[in-house]
């Protein structure tokens, strides 16, 4: 609609920033949404870095701040970015996996103007939550989640469900209960990275599906107003395409442990696109005038069926990332829509996950570790091109 | 219709979770709260404004008078409240 001169002016500003201040963490969930290849990611932004790419975010409009990680505690100035961006105006939320949480940081937290804070669970019960992070953390999660009611902290628990915990979603759902959370999110995976490899494992049945949907509504309707619960399903077994960051570049910055800004978690996957470094640029610059967060506004960069498609301007053809990963073109449309021609690479998979029960593959799960991270950056071959501003 | 449970004499307040002020950028008030942010634009944002945990709906129904004189909002802020009342952002104190 816009000619490329004017396009600044049509480009509206963001309202969300993720600051994944570390790629550092103590769990080793196999279904973490940071890069596969993070070990081999460039030195952390220092506390300056973050406070001025915090300013600067701020004065073009950004609203929602996400302080996290990796796990943001093990940083030691999260006291310092939470007092800034309270004085700044953010409405601030520190995503956590509790570790790290002492009474002493949450009290620095509360006197800072921390706003919220989103606890992470694996599952509702010791077993479960400590296999699938690969730590021992049940009980002192639970601790944390004390802590935070203690403090008359708004708790946000979030789960991300997949085939080995969505079963268990009542209880899950109890235990928020119990804990006084006034918001659960119970995500199920989404198929990038760490839970694109161990996707086989992750990826549950229809039937697991409709069960969970059916506790959730069943607890919905017996808690009414006083807990709001969010069901995220998974897209596999959409055939529309979710409206992925409610379009490129439109609402969400994401900036990650090493500077790099992002329109999203996954983008850095994306081959020939370069991404700014908040290092060098400044956020005003990144969001309206570079080439990365300009690659995919608007629509010209559409094929079909998405470019003659009415719900275009719904769903922007899905997600740019898991169009890359499944079919090798980040402006094909995202195989999720059963339009693509390439939705036989979704249904595929679906179709392997019917066997309720048993994980499908006996290919053995992979944990989000600095081994497994350091040898799947090198199978990556060539150096991931995004990577070359870390060290300018 | 639906059940009614804003009265005039109620004094109401902002839920723990939410937070609200205005947004330059947006040109509008904006309710924020976990992850999300709802715009109150136009009167929506003068009666949420007023939403203090002092004053009462009667007394907001006066201050917003002193302000926009002429109109007769009492209809619009018992409105406006109770789907706010509705949704979770207030409580009655």
């Amino acid at each position: 609609m816009e000619e490329a001169g004017s396009r600044s002016s049509s480009i509206k500003p963001p309202l969300w920033v993720n600051a994944e201040i570390t790629y550092r963490c103590p769990l080793h969930c196999l279904f973490c949404y940071n890069p596969v290849d993070y070990a081999h990611s460039g030195a952390e932004l220092t506390t300056e870095e973050w406070l001025r790419a915090l300013r600067q975010a701020r004065e073009l409009g950004a609203i929602q701040l996400g302080i996290s990680g990796g796990e943001p505690l093990l940083r030691d100035d999260v006291e310092m970015m939470v007092a800034e961006a309270h004085k700044l105006g953010y409405f601030t939320t520190l995503l956590t996996s509790g570790v790290g949480l002492t009474e002493k940081r949450i009290s620095a937290f509360r006197d800072g103007g921390l706003d919220a804070i989103q606890l992470s669970f694996q599952d509702s019960t010791r077993e479960m939550n400590d296999f699938l992070s690969s730590t021992k953390t049940f009980e002192l999660k639970s601790k944390v989640a004390k802590l935070i009611k203690q403090y008359d902290y708004p708790m946000v628990l979030n789960v991300v469900l997949h085939r080995l915990n969505i079963d268990h979603v009542a209880r899950i759902l109890e235990m928020a209960e119990a804990m006084g959370a006034e918001q659960v999110e119970l995500a199920n995976t989404q198929y990038y990275s760490w839970a694109m490899v161990n996707r086989d494992q992750l990826l549950p049945s229809r039937e697991q599906l409709q069960r969970a949907e059916a506790a959730t509504n069943a607890f919905r309707e017996r808690v009414g107003n006083k807990i709001k619960v969010y069901f995220v399903v998974p897209d596999y077994y959409a055939t529309r395409p979710k409206a992925c960051m409610n379009g490129w570049g439109s609402v969400f910055l994401n900036i990650a442990a090493d500077g790099m800004a992002l329109p999203c978690h996954e983008a850095r996957m994306l081959p020939g696109l370069t991404f700014p470094n908040v290092r060098d640029h400044d956020v005003r610059w990144i969001w309206h005038e570079s080439p990365g967060f300009n690659a995919y506004r608007g629509d010209s960069w559409m094929q079909e069926p998405c470019r003659s498609c009415p719900e275009k301007a719904k769903d922007f053809g899905g997600c740019r990332c898991q169009a890359f990963m499944l079919t090798g073109d980040a402006t094909n449309a995202d195989p999720v829509c059963d339009l693509s021609q390439n939705h036989h690479l979704i249904t595929e998979v679906v179709d392997k996950a019917q066997n309720p029960g048993k994980p499908v593959t006996v290919h053995p799960i992979v944990f989000r570790d600095d081994k497994n991270s350091r040898k799947l950056g090198e199978k990556k071959g060539a150096p991931v091109p995004t990577t070359a501003a870390v060290d300018s | 219709m639906s059940e009614t449970n804003i009265a005039l004499e109620s004094v109401i307040e902002l839920q723990r979770q939410y937070r609200f002020q205005f947004e330059p950028a947006q040109e509008s008030f904006v309710l924020l709260y976990p992850e999300g942010l709802i715009k109150l634009p136009g009167s929506a944002g003068e009666i949420m404004k007023r939403v203090d945990g002092k004053t009462s709906v009667q007394g907001i129904v006066e201050n917003l008078q002193q302000a926009f004189p002429g109109a007769d909002l009492r209809q619009d802020v018992l409105e406006f409240l109770e789907v706010a009342y509705g949704r979770g952002w207030i409580k009655i104190k």
